[in-house]
């Protein structure tokens, strides 16, 4: 088993994915990441003062991948942090910051992989964002308290990463009998579950956080007018 | 409720979080999910043996630890300044804050 000894995490871990499925992931993820870097761009050249908000993003996303946390299944596992980043600027440029997290994670901490960056980045940088932000333009559009929007965003959005990680998991290691469903079932019980109480403290973090920044970079975020942005956009 | 007021009342919540799952698995051993995760992939799979180790892993838990630590003072040092840097900005432009809620 020495080749096992994995650090406590959560991504998919170095290996773990056979070739073809390590390729696949990359292929899937490489569209949204140059995406993602163009939006990056445009969100810093419309808006200069928004570079220290997208470090703000970022350097939120370090602090809570960082903390792993126990949950409920007595195995431990930690916050993404996307979906702060995902709610301020919309999810596409969380893809970059994303990749900045896993890859740091990736070569300094044993934790994930560089054959699973694609993978990971998939579930973490793009799914996730994704759920947040819609989850979060939905019910802003619902007329839903803010504050719950934003919790509802954060934490789904959490918990979506973690199931599509047990999904990817499966896919790639499905059972003799069942089938990746099988398989699906057992990762996500694992990933899942353990990241319910997580997501909800995330999405508690996100609340407090977001609080602070609607009072201090009022001006920024108006800038950015996420809601106006993405209806001319689609 | 001023926005300081509600977010220590969060932050209460938070600890109560984690302090309850703590005390609800006393006999449990925390472990990362994904040692979990690659158990299963043996139980599943025992033919598959991962094609690629880490490029590099920290030589001891102490170590790991001393780099999470780094990490999450680096996000939060900067955290920190951002809101300094914009607190002092509506002190020295005169604005006034008003607590909405």
């Amino acid at each position: 088993m020495g080749a096992f000894t994995v650090i406590v995490g959560m991504h998919i871990m170095e290996g773990f994915l056979p070739i073809k499925w390590a390729l696949f992931w990359v292929i899937i993820t490489a569209p949204f990441l140059i995406f993602g870097v163009r939006e990056l761009n445009r969100i810093v050249k419309d808006n200069p003062s928004a570079l220290l908000l997208v470090a703000f993003a970022g350097a939120f996303t370090f602090v809570l991948s960082a903390l792993k946390l126990p949950s409920v299944t007595g195995s431990c596992s930690h916050p993404t942090g996307m979906g702060l980043g995902a709610i301020l600027f919309g999810p596409y440029i969380m893809v970059v910051i994303g990749l900045i997290v896993l890859l740091f994670q990736a070569i300094l901490l044993a934790h994930g992989g560089i054959s699973t960056l694609g993978a990971n980045v998939f579930s973490m940088g793009i799914i996730g964002p994704l759920a947040s932000y819609g989850i979060y333009v939905l019910l802003i559009k619902m007329r839903v308290p803010r504050w719950a929007a934003v919790f509802a965003g954060a934490t789904l959005g959490s918990l979506a990463t973690y199931v599509v990680t047990a999904l990817q998991l499966a896919l790639a290691h499905p059972s003799e009998v069942g089938g990746w469903y099988a398989s699906f079932i057992k990762f996500a019980a694992v990933f899942g579950v353990t990241q319910i109480p997580i997501a909800i403290v995330e999405g508690i973090f996100t609340v407090m956080v977001l609080n602070l920044l609607f009072k201090y970079s009022e001006q920024e975020i108006a800038s950015l007018n996420i809601l106006d942005r993405r209806s001319c956009c689609e | 409720m001023s926005d300081s007021t509600k977010n220590i009342m969060l932050l209460l919540v938070i600890t109560v979080l984690i302090i309850a799952t703590l005390w609800s698995n006393t006999g449990a051993e925390f472990a990362g999910a994904d040692d979990r995760a690659s158990e299963i992939v043996s139980e599943i799979d025992p033919g598959y043996n991962p094609w690629l180790e880490n490029v590099w892993e920290p030589p001891s838990g102490e170590i790991a630890s001393l780099l999470f630590a780094l990490q999450a003072a680096l996000g939060t040092g900067f955290i920190c300044f951002y809101l300094g840097y914009k607190a002092g900005q509506r002190k020295k432009d005169g604005v006034v804050l008003i607590d909405k809620h």
